[in-house]
């Protein structure tokens, strides 16, 4: 049995209820825990006081911003290439999700920068890239709101994207030159000196997968009703 | 691929558009600037590398919905892709006869634009290369855009949309390299001459793709 | 054989339009489609022209012109401006050839956004010569065209499948060409049972 079973709809409507309230349950169970513990058993920085707290939030939000880009990028090649439905319409549903993450990563960040460096918004590259991806996902979900056809509609977005994803890269790197940067380094990396303390360590992991189960059970739902809105159509063609 | 852009430099300069639309519309948008931030030479020569170049970008994305736009209308892109031309060839005579009616004079008329602006004198060779580099990577960008909106009625602002965000690398890159003068701009100008190369060697490829998903 | 299809289904958008169509077309042959609007013509035609899929390529043994709904007339070029791109695309080298047999010299300065319907088909059909191609699929050549012009139409149709061409046209028009066939495309519509969706399979 092949994963590519699942890109037929009826079988992916199937799994995909089987597992979504499982999913749910963890996701808000990881999310629960991890933002309570991060919230309230975390010692405060002995620089930025409590305000640090928020990274709790900022951190997985702004990991799933990118994330939910790269799997649009792999669902639209998998569409591109094998013309598999469900991945084009997956692709489509996760957009709106980026959006949203996208969003609160930016609003977190701005109420940690304003006790931080003294405002709420500074063209620093960081932030800068963030600001760059949202208008990235606005063009995607744009292109689809505008073509009739929705085959057609998932050619095109599919090659924006993936031409989308080579410029964000290159904006991401540009704006190294353009600007200096005030963000602190990365909360999380494989060099062992850079991490974050331990006491931040591992709440923050529980809230990252807590985020990422999330945007699957998002992203799961929003398919499952793409899908439905297809079916729909279809149905209403054939009886036409 | 050579009578395409023949054909597409005859057809700008007979329906009135062309170098002078452009040209005018570029003399425009630097014009206004004075207007609105006041006639400060100090701060219109620090301001005037972004204004150049911000002002090239709007007056190359003026003319992009008729790269395919009029070709789509009256069947003769139908014709095209039933040809033995492929389509990437298509879209690169497309980006070239674009290059030619809006970056080449842009890039022209950039000199005696920066002097208005009070533009640095070390600048000038810089804003030069730079828009001479830069400005394929526009029509190229351009032309994709063109050939993903091609099949939707008034797709002038989507397309402005999907662009506007491609073009962010370069323009970062190329205002930065004129701003920066004498300051080690070469590497600058090496990094805008990749994504240039880059832009040329693979988005007409995805160009055909766009284009072949909208003639289904 | 110059085309040569066998069980070919064509979609538009995720939509079976035509089933299981088979058809071949030989060397001075011209195959006339016929069929209620809205039953697959145009979509055939454009399978075949290779503008709704690639890998039809391997059916067709020959190079094809298409000319769809529009003729792809420039309307500021000059009709000889229009022409020569065309012949500059295709490499062909009987341009004044092309202008002397469809008499389109009188025309030759004129704007092409000038001319009449009669006069458009016509330059639409001097492209068709350019090309060189032996296949030419042509989607209602004569619409909207008076009784003489449509009689020019079918005479250069027949003139080139005399010279060794072939052509597939769909038309509601009787052409009147000799060594026709006609296809009724009707018996191809697919069966109401078939899955013609991916969408539609199973229960949810």
């Amino acid at each position: 049995m092949s994963l590519w079973e699942y890109a037929n709809p009826a079988k992916f409507m199937a799994l995909s209820a089987r597992i979504l309230p499982i999913l749910a349950i963890a996701s808000s169970c990881l999310l629960l825990i991890g933002l309570f513990w991060g919230f309230f058993l975390t010692p405060a920085d002995y620089k930025q006081g409590s305000t640090v707290k928020i990274i709790f939030l900022h951190v997985p939000s702004a990991l799933m911003a990118i994330n939910a880009w790269l799997m649009m990028l792999i669902a639209s090649l998998i569409w591109l290439v094998r013309r598999h439905h469900v991945s084009a319409l997956a692709a489509k549903a996760a957009a709106p999700i980026g959006v949203t993450m996208t969003l609160i990563a930016i609003a977190t960040g701005a109420i940690w920068g304003k006790p931080m460096w003294g405002t709420y918004w500074a063209w620093d590259p960081r932030l800068t890239s963030f600001m760059i991806l949202l208008v990235f996902y606005f063009g995607y979900l744009a292109l689809w709101e505008a073509i009739e056809d929705k085959d057609t509609a998932a050619d095109l977005t599919s090659i924006l994207c993936i031409v989308g994803s080579v410029f964000a890269l290159l904006s991401r790197y540009a704006v190294n030159f353009w600007s200096q940067g005030l963000h602190q380094g990365a909360s999380l990396s494989l060099d062992k000196e850079q991490h974050v303390d331990n006491a931040f360590y591992f709440p923050l992991l529980i809230c990252i997968a807590g985020m990422v189960l999330l945007f699957i059970t998002l992203v799961l739902i929003r398919t499952r009703t793409e899908i439905r809105s297809r079916r729909l159509l279809a149905l209403r063609l054939r009886n036409n | 691929m050579w009578s395409i852009i023949l054909r597409d430099i005859k057809l700008a300069i007979r329906s009135g558009g062309g170098f002078s639309l452009t040209l005018a519309f570029f003399l425009i948008v630097i014009m206004i600037v004075p207007f609105g931030v006041g006639a400060n030479l100090d701060l219109l020569s620090r301001i005037a590398p972004g204004l150049l170049w911000i002002g090239a970008l709007l007056s190359c994305l003026l003319s992009l919905d008729r790269i395919f736009q009029l070709d789509w209308e009256d069947g003769t892109l139908e014709a095209l892709a039933t040809s033995p031309i492929p389509l990437s060839g298509i879209a690169i005579a497309k980006a070239t006869a674009h290059w030619i009616t809006t970056g080449l004079p842009i890039t022209l008329a950039s000199l005696p634009l920066g002097y208005l602006l009070n533009l640095n004198y070390e600048a000038y060779f810089w804003l030069f290369t730079t828009l001479a580099i830069g400005t394929p990577t526009l029509s190229f960008i351009g032309t994709f855009g063109a050939a993903i909106t091609v099949g939707i009625r008034r797709g002038g602002l989507l397309l402005s949309l999907l662009v506007l965000p491609l073009y962010i690398p370069t323009l970062m890159l190329g205002a930065q390299c004129v701003s920066k003068g004498t300051n080690n701009p070469l590497e600058l100008l090496a990094l805008i001459s990749a994504i240039s190369l880059m832009c040329i060697a693979l988005l007409p490829f995805a160009c055909a793709i766009a284009l072949r998903a909208n003639l289904k | 054989m110059l085309i040569n299809i066998e069980n070919l289904d064509c979609r538009r958008g995720n939509k079976l339009i035509i089933a299981n169509v088979s058809l071949c077309l030989k060397t001075g042959e011209c195959l006339i489609l016929k069929g209620p609007n809205g039953s697959g013509k145009t979509t055939l035609l454009r399978h075949i022209a290779g503008l709704n899929s690639k890998n039809i390529n391997d059916l067709v043994n020959a190079d094809i012109a298409y000319s769809g709904h529009l003729d792809g007339v420039k309307s500021t070029l000059t009709v000889y401006e229009n022409l020569q791109f065309w012949a500059g695309i295709y490499k062909s080298k009987n341009l004044e050839s092309v202008i002397k047999t469809l008499n389109l010299e009188n025309l030759y300065t004129r704007m092409a956004g000038e001319l009449s319907a009669g006069q458009k088909r016509r330059l639409g059909l001097a492209r068709m010569l350019i090309t060189n191609a032996k296949i030419w699929l042509m989607d209602e050549p004569t619409v909207s065209l008076d009784q003489a012009t449509t009689r020019l139409v079918s005479d250069a149709i027949s003139n080139h499948c005399q010279k060794g061409g072939a052509a597939i046209i769909s038309t509601h028009v009787d052409l009147d060409l000799p060594e026709s066939s006609v296809l009724d495309i009707t018996q191809f519509k697919p069966h109401k049972d078939t899955k013609t969706d991916p969408f539609l399979e199973g229960t949810f």
